[in-house]
């Protein structure tokens, strides 16, 4: 594949693990304490692990597994609310593949399935749409999910069915945006972080401008980095020289991907066809203002909030979860009470469980929990 | 659903909806390239071009020049600590 195979060369990692060591030791000249390190999206922790970088780098360095895994912060009311949609007489509910196990209150989208509701696995929107056309005599209800990455797909097609005047179609808006809940992230009390990897497919759509008052205002570099094992290590080693150095800035590491100033028609309809909401709950973080959308008025009959009623009830997540405190970076997944016991990624309870980009499944699935743990302790 | 799969665009399926087959690791499949379509980049100059795919939709093309400056820069790290390795090894030696 383009620019896979030389971006995983292990040769240039161990180039680049050497550079990173000098820049630790250059940097406890200046300080003491770890250096945390933020990686804000899920696709990174999981690359993170898959590629064992925590055991390669320095144990100066503490990698802080952020909350950009949309699946992993869907609250419980929402995953109840997609099953009252799915087993809404005549409604096709179709989602992507990675919701389906999310456990709700009393059911996953799955175990709504195994029931009867007619819930459909979908790679793409247009896939959903699709089905809109296929099925006329049906609704079809899309479940939109994700930050800036998935929100354009969804947008374009909500264009796409006016375009073709598809009434049978709408979306259940649970899209989210990175920016407010970074800022949400360095505004908490406990902040201990020196710098963030940025997202690189948010910034791909959004561009590097957002991202500014993080340095400007919070004095924090940010370095937007790519997925392979060679982008990580490389975008580490850039923001630990931005630390080394005293500065903090917005670079990109991730520039054959992300330019510089986002991608101008996804975010057109982005702007079109969604509308900030005042305030979005999020698992384990609770309510962050303005870091939600919904679907904008002048789509209203696109809207499955509109069309349908939803009982939209706030849950609390079981007690024996820690997820809220695993997303904050506060403990670590094997700290969790019933991680690995109750908590597993064939019987999750909590949606750090479930997708491969939650730091629960991805330390079950690649940690080396023993070296980990004693790390920890260091 | 957020990681990205490069794939190459192979043809204009439906002009109209911005539709093209794109061969993703050998398996093709019709996805959408309104976002990386603009006035330097018509729908028909597309064929060819490497781009990242999202849940159907080709989200951003892959720069070439820019990956090469990436690898470039990697490269040059490389090189700088293979010189002070021999360095090294010269100082020792003597
Ligand atoms: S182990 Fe399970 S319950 Fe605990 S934090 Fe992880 S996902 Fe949540």
């Amino acid at each position: 594949m383009k620019y896979v195979d030389e971006f995983r060369d292990p040769e240039r990692a161990r180039f680049l693990i050497r550079e990173i060591e000098g820049l630790v030791e250059r940097i406890a000249e200046r300080r003491e304490g770890p250096i945390y390190i933020m990686e804000v999206c899920g696709g990174h922790t999981h690359s993170i692990f898959k590629y064992g970088i925590e055991n390669m780098i320095p144990r100066e360095i503490t990698l802080v597994h952020g909350p950009g895994c949309p699946v992993c912060v869907l609250p419980m009311g929402r995953v109840d609310d997609c099953v009252a949609l799915a087993e809404t007489p005549g409604v096709i509910f179709a989602t992507f593949g990675d919701a389906m196990r999310v456990p709700g209150s009393k059911k996953s989208l799955l175990a709504a399935k195994a029931e009867g509701a007619d819930v459909r696995m979908v790679y793409s929107p247009l896939d959903a749409l699709a089905l809109a056309r296929k099925n006329p005599d049906r609704e079809v209800v899309f479940f939109g999910l994700g930050f800036e990455t998935t929100m354009p797909s969804t947008a374009l097609t909500v264009l796409q069915a006016e375009e073709e005047g598809i009434e049978n179609f709408s979306i259940f808006c649970n899209h989210i945006t990175i920016i407010p809940t970074m800022k949400a992230i360095l505004d908490s009390p406990d902040l201990r972080l020196d710098g963030f990897l940025g997202p690189g497919h948010v910034s791909m759509v959004i561009g590097m401008a957002p991202y500014e008052f993080i340095a400007r205002e919070y004095g924090r570099p940010v370095v937007i980095a790519g997925f392979e094992p060679l982008d990580i290590l490389h975008s580490l080693w850039m923001v630990l020289e931005q630390i080394a150095d005293g500065r903090a800035e917005i670079e990109n590491q991730y520039g054959r991907v992300v330019p510089r100033e986002g991608n101008p028609v996804a975010l057109d309809a982005i702007r079109r066809v969604f509308a900030v909401r005042e305030f979005f709950e999020w698992r384990g973080l609770g309510s962050i203002d303005q870091s939600g959308v919904r679907v904008a008025d002048a789509y209203a009959r696109f809207d499955a909030e509109k069309k349908f009623s939803v009982p939209a009830l706030k849950v609390a997540d079981p007690k024996a979860c820690q997820c809220g405190e695993v997303l904050k970076g506060a403990i670590k997944p094997w700290d969790c009470r019933v991680f690995g016991k109750e908590c597993r990624p064939d019987s999750p309870l909590g949606a750090l469980m479930v997708s491969s980009e939650g730091a629960c499944a991805a330390y079950y699935q690649y940690g080396d929990l023993t070296q980990l743990a004693h790390k920890e302790v260091v | 659903m957020c990681l990205g799969i490069p794939g190459q665009i192979v043809a204009i399926t439906q002009p109209d909806h911005r539709l093209a087959m794109v061969d993703v690791a050998g398996v093709r499949r019709e996805v959408n390239i309104a976002c990386i379509v603009d006035d330097e980049h018509p729908l028909d100059s597309c064929v060819g071009d490497w781009v990242l795919v999202h849940v159907g939709f080709a989200m951003s093309r892959i720069d070439e020049a820019e990956a090469a400056l990436t690898l470039e820069v990697l490269r040059e790290l490389g090189e700088v600590q293979e010189e002070l390795a021999a360095m090294r090894a010269s100082a020792g030696g003597s």
